[in-house]
């Protein structure tokens, strides 16, 4: 009789485990509809919305040299991407220090952006039609393209050399998804965020590590016994990404990046992080 | 909602199941390993010598102490530096397996402490030597005592097996994160991996749980 209980009671729990699942998606599928009015313009703008609480909040890296890198000297997040989302605050709130930034990495930006924790993303992001499905892009405002980085002593001079090789990528980076078309054969390993990357790197347990030139040469200027190879094999148009159907802050944007271009600002800000100015088209 | 997690688990069965496995391969030797670590430790602890028990109680305390993803760093990046380089696999398992030791040496210890103290003093009477009555006599008894601590310990080693998602180390986490990444089907991602985590919890506690009801009776 005791095991009759016992064994019922088990089967109890799992049913009851299988109905908290289908409870939790039918919950979580709620304010995913009830956000849908919100960004189709209808109800309130993440531009109003930033306004109304004082300050713009950004998602940015915090591990990307020259991008968006904390320094641990000040605390302070700098970089390409720091400079252009505070000359959006600028335009937006009329202020550059009314703005809050907040880590992303590849894997938790477009979450963070859906769930509006952030109100846009400058985080070295590639525009692709996949991501297009979920988020609105701006104009481009960085041109990079995939490489490789490799110690200075390695044999691997481009993508025809990665057969059987270990290849570091960061997980929900546009780069480990091409590898593994561009260099079938490799073996890719894909990691938190770049410091963990390039960690890895370092410590040998990968040969290469693959991402934009632009996020390589960060990481080559704090460690100059790596190498960039292979060249740029892929298009990289970096975007700056908005909810859905956020036109006001769409216009914004793209209204600040012509703004930077025409008043000579963004090529001033380029050299100021890549020391050279951007080629132009 | 139900058609998403459909839809993913069509496209990436495969990823799943290698994932699955390899959480699997990793559950089991850590499970193995640290089943023998623990027991190990856990007689160092309880043992007449004072040196061991020093011994034993350092490693309990340093180990409980601190946090798994950290020693798994330690054994994945830390040990590289001093040219000692293991793969993802090699170190998760080792970091696991460490871990969930002393948590398996206290509770072991635990219960070789509900042993009452004559039934090691009849044992070394009789004649056994200190690790005969210990292997012979406090341990079986201690062992059915233990059943349920030591499934809780085995049950959280295979949820702490997701870790290695951080170390590439190609389990289960690790497809999941790149799996909700391709698809930004972040929720449904990691509903239907957390099915497969109960695909291998749910029978081990169920097993947990048959073993004790028949140690009970004998």
């Amino acid at each position: 009789m005791k095991k009759k209980v016992s064994v019922l009671s088990l089967v109890f729990m799992l049913v009851m485990s299988v109905m908290l699942v289908a409870c939790g998606g039918k919950e979580a599928d709620k304010p995913a509809d009830a956000n849908a009015p919100a960004s189709g313009g209808t109800e309130k703008s993440s531009v109003a919305a930033a306004k109304e609480r004082g300050k713009l909040i950004v998602g940015v890296k915090y591990d990307t040299n020259l991008f968006g890198k904390k320094d641990p000297a000040d605390g302070q997040v700098k970089g390409f991407d720091i400079d252009i989302a505070k000359a959006i605050a600028k335009k937006i709130m009329g202020d550059d220090t009314k703005i809050e930034l907040k880590e992303v990495t590849s894997k938790t930006r477009i979450p963070m952006l859906k769930n509006g924790d952030i109100d846009a993303i400058i985080a070295t992001m590639t525009i692709t039609e996949e991501r297009k499905q979920e988020v609105d892009f701006s104009d481009v405002y960085f041109e990079a393209g995939q490489s490789l980085l490799v110690p200075k002593d390695s044999s691997i001079t481009g993508i025809q050399d990665l057969n059987g090789k270990t290849v570091i990528a960061v997980k929900g980076s546009t780069s480990a998804k091409q590898i593994r078309e561009k260099a079938p054969e490799a073996k890719v390993a894909e990691y938190e965020n770049y410091a963990e990357a390039f960690t890895a790197l370092k410590s040998k347990k990968g040969d290469t590590l693959t991402t934009d030139n632009s996020i390589l040469l960060g990481m080559q200027k704090e460690d100059s016994s790596f190498k960039l190879v292979g060249g740029l094999f892929t298009d990289e148009p970096y975007g700056i990404a908005i909810r859905k159907g956020d036109a006001e802050m769409l216009k914004a944007v793209n209204e600040t990046l012509s703004e930077l271009k025409s008043s000579g600002e963004y090529d001033k800000i380029y050299e100021n992080w890549f020391g050279e100015k951007p080629q132009k088209k | 909602m139900l058609q998403n997690i459909l839809d993913i688990w069509s496209k990436y069965n495969g990823e799943y199941v290698s994932g699955l496995i390899t959480t699997l391969q990793i559950s089991v030797i850590s499970l193995i390993a640290s089943l023998l670590l623990g027991t190990v430790i856990a007689i160092f602890c309880i043992s007449p010598f004072r040196m061991l028990v020093i011994i034993g109680r350092a490693y309990v305390e340093f180990i409980r102490n601190t946090p798994l993803l950290i020693q798994i760093f330690f054994f994945y990046f830390g040990l590289s530096s001093l040219d000692i380089q293991l793969s993802s696999f090699v170190a998760g398992t080792l970091g696991l397996t460490v871990y969930t030791a002393a948590f398996i040496a206290e509770a072991i210890r635990a219960g070789i402490n509900s042993i009452p103290k004559g039934q090691m003093e009849a044992a070394r009477a009789s004649g056994l030597t200190y690790i005969q009555a210990m292997r012979y006599v406090v341990l079986p008894q201690a062992f059915k005592i233990v059943i349920p601590p030591l499934g809780n310990q085995f049950i959280n080693l295979v949820k702490n097996s997701s870790l290695l998602g951080v170390i590439a180390g190609m389990d289960l986490m690790y497809h999941a994160d790149i799996i909700s990444t391709n698809t930004f089907k972040t929720f449904e991602t990691y509903i239907l991996v957390g099915v497969f985590y109960l695909t291998i919890t749910v029978p081990l506690s169920i097993l947990v749980n048959w073993l004790e009801r028949r140690l009970k009776r004998a």
